[in-house]
């Protein structure tokens, strides 16, 4: 079976700079994959041009069975990104922003009401605008909009950042529920102990390039002891 | 697409009669223009009436670049614009949809301001250029959206976007100032027009209109990406 993201020495550039310099990644439906790596590594880039929002200029991308390099747009309606901005309208309501992203993809009310009582903002916090929310509750408010898309591979920068115990609870349940629904979750993160739990595979990010793959250690590993593992040939385990 | 625009329609109107943005900020901003506009031009010189349809274009142009930035800005604000581009949103239903909103506004905004202009600088009105009025305020404030949208979408990507966005739009909207000042000086008999010399200027604003809706329709896509 082909797997749902196949890169290459994909190299991505943005007006003058490269911003991938030669990735490497590949993952098979269905796997939790963790990027972890220092600050400007290039996770996040890695997460959008495996969306289709960045151009591959050189190497193989292929996400969803879609050649990147010839036409990236063609995956995106497949993919769901939840970045650093949570992609909302403040003046909106939860439940109309929800309503928005959920119609732009074809789903009905009814998956819209299951994707806010499912992150907790059923109620009153439904009908209350986003400027009016706290971070953690725009980030499920996020989420849920990120939910009713039933995307086929999900792709998450820092899905916990902003959020308290339960918000943190709450992202681990939905990728495991969507994991075992046949979907493929990656997620870039800095919260190695628990991203680290939830992801089957490890992927360390720096320079723009993928540099090893291990499956999680039992106790977080930090950064800079696994670029001394990479660098010695070690992959932590 | 229809479906596309009546859905980011209804959701930039519902964004913007909740903010309130152009009628609590941009109209207010066009109002102080048309006051300063009488006391650059003496009133009593006539100047002033005369004057009158090619100040109330300009301020309406002033307007839509407000409304223009606001439209885009909430794409931008919080990273919208990428759930856009990884909607399965029909590119030409965005581009209606948002040029569809704005002309509501701008619609709306062209009434008050119209009502301010007759009495503030005591314009001239004649009901038998009622329509010619009308069609022309409606040609011309389509090409502007449709242009607007165009740029908006192109400028939205970019870090300069704000200071960029009039320099790309005031000059190439000049044709239509030029049209529909024209139009409304036959409608309201201005230096003793007829109504029938402001018809091809309405039909001058229209293929304007039409032009640039076509080239949005096809190139508003490619125009949302970085």
């Amino acid at each position: 079976m082909e797997p749902v993201i196949h890169l290459r020495d994909a190299v991505v550039v943005l007006g003058r700079f490269p911003v991938l310099a030669g990735a490497t990644l590949q993952v098979e439906r269905g796997e939790i994959v963790l990027l972890h790596g220092p600050n400007g590594a290039g996770k996040t880039s890695v997460l959008r041009t495996c969306a289709g929002l960045l151009p591959v200029v050189r190497g193989e991308a292929r996400v969803l069975g879609t050649d990147l390099v010839r036409d990236r747009r063609d995956v995106r309606s497949r993919v769901g990104l939840l970045g650093h901005a949570n992609g909302l309208y403040e003046d909106l309501t939860v439940s109309e922003n929800v309503r928005f992203w959920a119609r732009s993809v074809g789903a009905g009310t009814d998956e819209v009401d299951g994707a806010i009582t499912r992150v907790g903002l059923s109620g009153r916090l439904a009908g209350t605008p986003v400027s009016g929310l706290s971070a953690g509750q725009r980030r499920r408010t996020a989420l849920a909009a990120l939910v009713v898309r039933r995307p086929e591979l999900w792709l998450l920068d820092e899905p916990h950042a902003g959020l308290d115990a339960d918000g943190r609870d709450l992202v681990d349940d939905l990728l495991r529920s969507a994991a075992a629904a046949g979907a493929t979750v990656v997620l870039a993160s800095h919260e190695q102990d628990r991203a680290g739990a939830l992801a089957g595979r490890r992927v360390l990010v720096e320079g723009g390039r993928t540099l090893s793959t291990a499956t999680p250690s039992p106790k977080p590993t930090a950064d800079a002891s696994d670029r001394e593992a990479a660098a010695a040939g070690v992959l932590p385990c | 697409m229809l479906k596309t625009m009546r859905l980011v329609a209804g959701k930039d109107l519902r964004i913007e009669a909740r903010s309130r943005v152009a009628t609590n900020q941009v109209l207010p901003f066009a109002a102080v223009v048309l006051v300063l506009f009488a006391f650059a031009l003496d009133p009593d010189s006539g100047a002033l009436r005369r004057a009158t349809p090619g100040l109330f274009w300009l301020a309406v142009l002033f307007c839509l670049l407000f409304t223009v930035q606001r439209a885009f800005g909430l794409e931008t604000a919080d990273g919208a614009r990428d759930g856009l581009r990884l909607s399965a949103l029909d590119p030409a239903g965005l581009f209606l949809g948002k040029a569809a909103a704005l002309a509501v506004e701008l619609l709306v905004l062209e009434v008050v301001l119209g009502a301010g202009v007759v009495l503030l600088y005591d314009a001239p009105t004649r009901a038998g250029g009622l329509v010619l009025f009308i069609a022309s305020a409606l040609a011309a404030t389509w090409g502007l959206v449709a242009v607007g949208t165009l740029y908006g979408g192109l400028a939205a990507g970019q870090r300069v976007r704000d200071t960029l966005l009039p320099l790309l739009l005031l000059p190439v909207v000049a044709p239509v100032l030029i049209g529909a000042t024209r139009a409304n000086e036959a409608a309201l008999g201005i230096g003793d027009r007829a109504v029938s010399e402001g018809w091809p200027w309405v039909g001058l604003l229209t293929v304007f209109a039409l032009a640039y809706t076509a080239l949005g329709l096809v190139a508003f896509g490619a125009l949302l990406e970085d």
